[in-house]
């Protein structure tokens, strides 16, 4: 099956120019537009039925002034916009760095002419040689069909800044599809799969529009399940004020198979340790696509956090497993939100631990905490309780070359579970690949282009299955949890995937505990007492 | 077609200064005022685009981060590819302008039997350094031309990089080197197929130009003679802001100097700008301490929000039976 996907990849580019090849809409790559009353939810321009792969997109009548004020303004606001428009040499040690590339062959995927798309726009209206010599510098119109070919191309890039690794100068196509997606958010051309779960966000507290009671009620259910598993009753709060601390963690752990058990595990962890912490069905949700959407709607949904925890009267915040979740609460809550003078710097109340280096946005990575109570002897832990499961680790794009969070998981892994392996050194770490969803790209008619994105990743999980018989991919990250598993079952069936403090759930010894004889998905245990791993 | 162009491009100039010298001889305007021009062009351009640049203000603390952060104590960070501090951030940027340290970085990828490989790649990386080290080195070694009496660096460089002589000559390593890399940077355009892809005539040009520039000299200082001293002169001239137009100096020197002024001209405006480029490129000049220390950005402003009150007034009534505590009853 794997096979109709590879022998299609070619990457030998076509005879014609890639300024002269317009898009063609082929299902599979490409996500439904933006419906109407999602815009409309959150006063977003342009509200309309209207569909990609139709001639007519509905535009406003000036929406080619509309951009190119946007596009101008966005210069004069982002340094990093005008410094990518102009520095680049086209050396082309971008172009394979991008999973969506080396999984389409697509040459207008390979990062450097995805931002040339918005480039030759930028030329031709905001530089003398583009005005003057057109497209002999490379330098176009502003079309409908070059507005079609972004949209196409700045929802097949996931923001996941590999490339910005690689390149010489830093650019990061990433920092432009964001400034691109923006522009065409102020014409009304989003993706439904973005627009939706900001509409939801917004009035719910959560992508997943759950209510207040129905957030409650998910969340019961993991503390049932719990209860079932280890025979100790969790007891998690909602909305409480006076709580040390607040914890928020992406709806999908709440609400999906497989995250669900990433969140039974964070329950179990609090409760061993006594937080004293709430959650909150208002700031219900540590995902943002605004982050995929513009600044300004990140910035509304992100709002919430900070807001809640002045109003609860928390001293600071922790934040569960996710990856543009964290993008956002790293590079840009404090800024946008801040200053948070209402909350403390953080301090672990088990271990003492002062967390100096979120002073300032006061919030910490659950992986941060676990790994500090893990380091100071305050978890008891069986990782016997893993030895069903030969892991390997997928780093998240942001968590990775946007935090560098790199360690602290691993070292959490690695007292957890007794059969760690790493995938190839080119696909980890700071050069870790995208699941290949990223970036609200997570929908079902894109299919096609999702494993296609996914290939790389999948490609080096199935070394080391190959190789160690690895059959468990843990990630920090809840998209991941969703979308890896599709992935997997297409290109390497036979591999699950697990949040990391799902492993730490598995292995936690609790007071208290009955006899432990399935993990926390029931699946039995089975304990090796060869130690080959160790 | 932007290969032929820029040939061409560069063709023509050649010949518009031969003609211009040899035949109408316009010494003054190819020794003199072009390269005032040129050099004002030059100048002008780089400050228009730093204050540029400079205008719009960086909102966002966005470093990419290579390399573990420094948070927990006990785990060792990666000071050079995440730094925490400006130092180290000036240090990661030092090594990028040095070095090219992300190029380093380099592999390909390739696809066989269904399987992804990263092969050893890092020929890009070696051309471009030998490359813009020995443009560093040729320039400074012109310093000569220019200053009375000559530093000792300069001339320490000269015998560093002339240690060869054939014939009696001294050959320069650099010109050979820079020939060499650019050759090579030019043949990669070619024929690697996605980089010839994704090239426009603006990537061959100053290929080109370069080339003819170091060919020129070379030529110069091996085959067509030059009256050296008749060259400094002119250059003190210059820099002097006192210009003469020597007597007796051959035609293949203002070919080569208008091919400078030339790049010089055509250097703002161009992506030749990447000079300056990386020096402020914000994934990478920035530590990455945005949760240690805010970041402010000056256009900050004040946005729509759906707050607590609007949501506890949708759903009051459901949060109560839920037995959520609410602020209003
Ligand atoms: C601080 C100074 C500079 C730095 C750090 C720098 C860095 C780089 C890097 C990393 C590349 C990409 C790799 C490569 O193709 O070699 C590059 C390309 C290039 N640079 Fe520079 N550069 C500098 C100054 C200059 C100057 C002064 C010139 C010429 C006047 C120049 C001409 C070029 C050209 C022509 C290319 C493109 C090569 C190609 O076609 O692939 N650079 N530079
Ligand atoms: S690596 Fe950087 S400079 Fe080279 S082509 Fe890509 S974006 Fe341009
Ligand atoms: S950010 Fe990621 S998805 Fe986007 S162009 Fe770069 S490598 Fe590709």
């Amino acid at each position: 099956m794997a096979d109709e996907i590879l022998s299609t990849i070619d990457y030998k580019p076509p005879r014609r120019r890639w300024l002269d090849t317009p898009v063609e809409f082929r299902r599979g790559t490409w996500c439904y537009g933006a419906k109407a009353k999602s815009l409309e939810a959150v006063g977003l321009p342009n509200p309309r039925e209207w569909s990609p792969d139709q001639e007519d997109w509905k535009l406003p009548p000036n929406w080619r002034e509309i951009l190119l004020e946007g596009l101008r303004e966005r210069l004069e606001r982002f340094r990093s916009l005008r410094l990518f428009m102009d520095t680049c040499v086209r050396c082309g040690a971008c172009a394979d760095k991008c999973h969506y590339y080396i999984g389409s062959g697509d040459p207008k995927n390979m990062p450097v002419l995805r931002a040339e798309l918005l480039r030759a726009v930028y030329r031709k209206n905001f530089t003398l040689a583009g005005r003057i010599m057109g497209e002999f510098v490379g330098a176009r119109e502003l079309t409908q069909d070059v507005l079609k070919e972004w949209f196409y191309y700045f929802f097949q890039c996931s923001e996941c800044r590999r490339c910005s690794v690689f390149c010489p100068f830093g650019i990061d196509t990433a920092e432009l599809t964001m400034i691109a997606r923006e522009l065409l958010n102020l014409v009304g051309c989003n993706i439904d799969w973005i627009a939706g779960p900001v509409a939801n966000c917004y009035r719910t507290g959560n992508h997943l529009g759950l209510e207040p009671h129905a957030f409650k009620d998910m969340v019961d259910f993991c503390v049932d399940e719990l209860e079932e598993v280890t025979g100790v009753r969790v007891e998690p709060t909602f909305n409480r004020k006076g709580a040390e601390v607040l914890f928020i963690a992406p709806s999908g752990d709440v609400f999906a198979d497989p995250g669900m058990y990433t969140f039974m595990g964070y329950l179990l962890v609090f409760h061993e340790v006594g937080l004293d912490y709430t959650l909150s069905t208002y700031a219900s949700e540590g995902g943002n696509f605004g982050l995929f959407t513009s600044h300004e709607m990140m910035k509304r949904l992100n709002a919430k956090m900070y807001a809640e925890a002045e109003r609860l009267g928390v001293k600071w915040i922790l934040g569960g497993e996710c990856g543009h979740m964290w993008r956002v609460v790293h590079q840009y809550m404090d800024t946008m939100n801040g200053p948070a003078d209402f909350l403390e710097e953080p301090v672990s109340p088990v271990t003492g631990t002062k967390f100096d280096h979120a002073k300032s946005t006061k919030m910490v990575h659950i992986a941060e905490f676990t790994a500090d109570l893990i380091r100071h002897g305050k978890l008891k832990l069986d990782p016997g309780r893993n030895d069903h499961l030969r892991v390997t680790f997928h780093d998240s794009c942001n968590p990775a070359r946007a935090m560098g969070l790199l360690e602290e998981p691993r070292y959490i892994i690695r007292s957890v579970c007794r059969h760690f392996h790493e995938m190839p050194e080119n696909t980890i770490r700071e050069q870790t690949f995208c699941c290949g969803s990223g970036a609200g790209l997570n929908a079902d008619e894109n299919m096609e282009i999702r494993l296609r994105g996914g290939f790389p990743r999948a490609n080096a999980v199935r070394y080391v299955r190959e190789k160690y018989g690895v059959n468990a991919l843990a990630c920090l990250c809840a998209i991941d949890r969703a979308v890896l598993p599709p992935l997997m079952e297409y290109w390497v069936p036979g591999v699950d995937v697990y949040g990391v403090h799902e492993l730490v759930g598995n292995a936690l010894v609790l007071k208290g505990e009955k006899e432990r004889t399935t993990d926390l998905r029931g699946e039995p245990l089975d304990r090796t007492d060869d130690d080959e791993d160790l | 077609m932007g290969i032929r162009v820029s040939l061409f491009a560069v063709l023509a100039l050649i010949l518009v200064a031969y003609v211009g010298v040899a035949l109408l001889g316009l010494e003054l305007l190819f020794g003199v005022i072009m390269p005032y021009a040129a050099m004002a062009a030059f100048l002008a351009g780089l400050v228009y685009h730093v204050i540029k640049w400079a205008r719009s203000p960086v909102p966002f603390r966005i470093p990419t981060t290579c390399g573990q952060q420094r948070a927990l104590p006990w785990i060792k960070a990666s000071e050079v590819d995440n730094p925490s501090t400006a130092v180290s951030a000036a240090a990661r940027v030092a090594l990028e302008a040095l070095l090219f340290r992300s190029l380093l970085r380099n592999t390909k990828a390739e696809l066989a039997d269904g399987s992804l490989a990263y092969r050893w790649e890092k020929w890009l990386w070696l051309g471009g350094l030998l490359f813009h080290w020995s443009l560093l080195v040729i320039v400074l070694r012109h310093l000569r031309f220019f200053t009375e009496p000559v530093p000792g660096f300069v001339n320490l460089l000269r015998d560093l990089d002339g240690f060869l002589h054939v014939n009696l000559q001294v050959l320069y390593i650099t010109d050979i080197v820079i020939l060499l890399a650019v050759t090579y940077l030019f043949l990669r355009r070619v024929v690697i197929p996605q980089v010839r892809y994704i090239s426009l005539p603006g990537d061959y040009f100053p290929l080109f130009l370069i080339l003819s520039i170091a060919l020129s000299g070379i030529l110069m200082a091996h085959f067509i003679r030059v009256d050296v001293v008749a060259v400094k002169e002119l250059a003190m001239g210059l820099v002097t802001f006192s210009p003469t137009v020597p007597e007796g100096i051959g035609a293949i020197f203002y070919i080569h100097l208008f091919l400078v002024s030339v790049l010089l001209a055509y250097f703002p405006s161009s992506k030749l700008i990447h000079m300056v480029g990386i020096f402020l490129s914000p994934t990478r000049n920035l530590p990455n301490d945005s949760r240690r220390r805010r970041h402010v950005n000056p256009w900050n402003y004040p946005v729509d929000v759906h707050t607590y009150e609007e949501y506890e007034d949708e759903f009051r009534e459901k949060m109560k039976k839920a037995d959520i505590p609410v602020e209003r009853y």
